[in-house]
């Protein structure tokens, strides 16, 4: 049977619709895997995996790794914080030298735009982005559609809200494109300075008023500020973003309809989000979190299956 | 070149119930035992069993699940892409005798990965294979069928397919020789 058409996985942009459906298919195999008294298969017993992180994640760096424990791979992690970058090395060099380990995957997150697909080219091993700058996120795009297939059946028709930095967010870049590779409708909503100029070139809908986009969707996928991103100021303060833009239990049941409710994680608890919002039936914040394991595995499995 | 047919009709039929008796034999009512299909083609054969034998001991519980063993196999990585299929096991295997089908034990290399599989579910008190059509001399590694329905005599290249009428519309087993 066909696998994936890609070697590696840098973006979304490089998935057509059927390679997202296998990678769904192949996820709730994987789930149902990971909720039996014995939860590794031995699949990857044979692939040594690095995880790079140069950029600081406490979620993905450990859903990758329990998926890579899970289907028996070797691990290393390398975090740039305590590593020879610091003395100047470069990527290449740095990857090279990690490669000459015999290591036949990297999965790797980097602040530049583009850094996965600069390695992609340079490098002989297989490419996992795990987010590179503002760019892209694959593996959380297909985790968060994985969990709207798991609550409603089906992505195809649904309507779903991208709400908060729009500009700095590769979950956002990532999420548009795969909802609309799988048929959705897609809608982003913030301050107009935090909205790209031009990302109505990809197909979505532009709405500045939250409680209008919320009445829209069915979905609605809340984003972090990335204050770390930010270099100028984009909005007068964080009270005033939170005012307009973070959703609160009065407005989610001021709605004639049940909406549900998603956030890729880290949550500033009170700023786009509140407690008793993120805490509430309506969320499926943490099954995303378990979908992680099981999509991440996916793609793992894909990728590795390919015969070289 | 001609494919014959090693079993069908009337025969297919008397076979099953022969398995089906010689496990009565061992297994009594099943009350501490259950059967698993190997997927994909091995579930038609549990499912088929199972199907008797709940004619033969009405009242009785016949326990039957389905298990894949894609992420369990030796050839991952040496051949074109593996790709899952479903597992459905609604009971718990742990201490209870499992009885393994597969509609065709050759190599037995499917049947090492099964043990393997069935393994991450607990440990079942005894495991026993159960095999349609067992292509003798041919094994790779040390496995042998504790109930076979018919045995055959073939060559690598050739092929042995086991159609159901459930979901090819007629029950047979035929030996294909120019298997590509």
């Amino acid at each position: 049977m066909a696998g994936l058409s890609t070697r590696h996985l840098l973006g979304i942009k490089d998935l057509n619709r059927a390679d997202i459906e296998l990678i769904f298919e192949t996820a709730d195999t994987f789930k149902s895997v990971l909720n039996r008294p014995i939860k590794k298969v031995p699949s990857l017993r044979d692939v040594t995996i690095a995880n790079i992180f140069f950029e600081n994640s406490t979620r993905t760096r450990l859903s990758f790794e329990l998926a890579e424990k899970r289907l028996s791979a070797d691990v290393v992690n390398f975090a740039a914080s305590s590593s020879s970058v610091s003395k100047g090395e470069t990527l290449i060099d740095t990857v090279n030298n990690i490669l000459a380990m015999k290591v036949d995957m990297v999965v790797m997150r980097h602040p530049y735009a583009g850094a996965g697909i600069f390695l992609s080219k340079h490098v002989n091993a297989q490419i996992v982005n795990a987010g590179d700058g503002a760019h892209e996120h694959p593996t959380q795009a297909l985790l968060d559609a994985f969990s709207i297939r798991e609550r409603y059946g089906n992505v195809e028709g649904k309507k779903v809200a991208i709400v908060g930095d729009i500009l700095h967010s590769r979950v956002a870049l990532s999420n548009i494109l795969c909802l609309k590779q799988l048929g959705a409708e897609v809608m982003v909503c913030g301050p107009t300075t935090l909205i790209p100029k031009y990302i109505g070139a990809l197909g979505v809908k532009v709405e500045h008023d939250l409680l209008k986009a919320l009445n829209w969707c069915d979905v609605a996928n809340m984003l972090r500020i990335q204050l770390e991103r930010q270099d100028i100021k984009y909005f007068p303060s964080l009270r005033e973003y939170s005012m307009l833009y973070g959703l609160n239990k009065q407005i989610l049941d001021s709605l004639d309809k049940e909406i549900t409710i998603m956030h890729p994680g880290p949550i500033n608890r009170g700023v786009e989000i509140t407690s008793d919002v993120a805490d509430s039936k309506q969320s499926i914040i943490l099954d995303q979190v378990e979908n992680g394991v099981a999509v991440r595995m996916a793609v793992l499995y894909l990728l590795a299956g390919q015969t070289q | 070149m001609q494919n014959p047919t090693l079993l069908d009709g009337q025969k297919f039929q008397i076979t099953i119930q022969r398995l089906c008796r010689q496990l009565i034999e061992n297994h009594d009512d099943f009350s501490n035992s259950v059967l698993i299909g190997i997927q994909p083609r091995g579930i038609y054969l549990a499912k088929r069993v199972a199907e008797e034998l709940r004619k033969i001991l009405p009242g009785k519980t016949i326990l039957q699940g389905d298990l894949d063993i894609t992420f369990y196999r030796d050839d991952f990585r040496r051949r074109e892409q593996l790709m899952p299929n479903q597992t459905k096991i609604d009971f718990i295997i742990e201490g209870k005798k499992v009885i393994m089908m597969d509609d065709v034990l050759w190599t037995g290399r499917t049947i090492r990965a099964a043990m393997d599989a069935m393994l991450a579910f607990g440990r079942p008190e005894k495991i026993e294979l159960l095999t349609l059509v067992d292509r003798r001399y041919s094994r790779h590694i040390p496995v042998s069928a504790d109930y076979v329905g018919i045995e055959v005599d073939s060559i690598a290249s050739q092929k042995v397919v086991v159609s159901w009428k459930e979901t090819d519309g007629e029950d047979k087993v035929v030996l294909l020789s120019d298997a590509k």
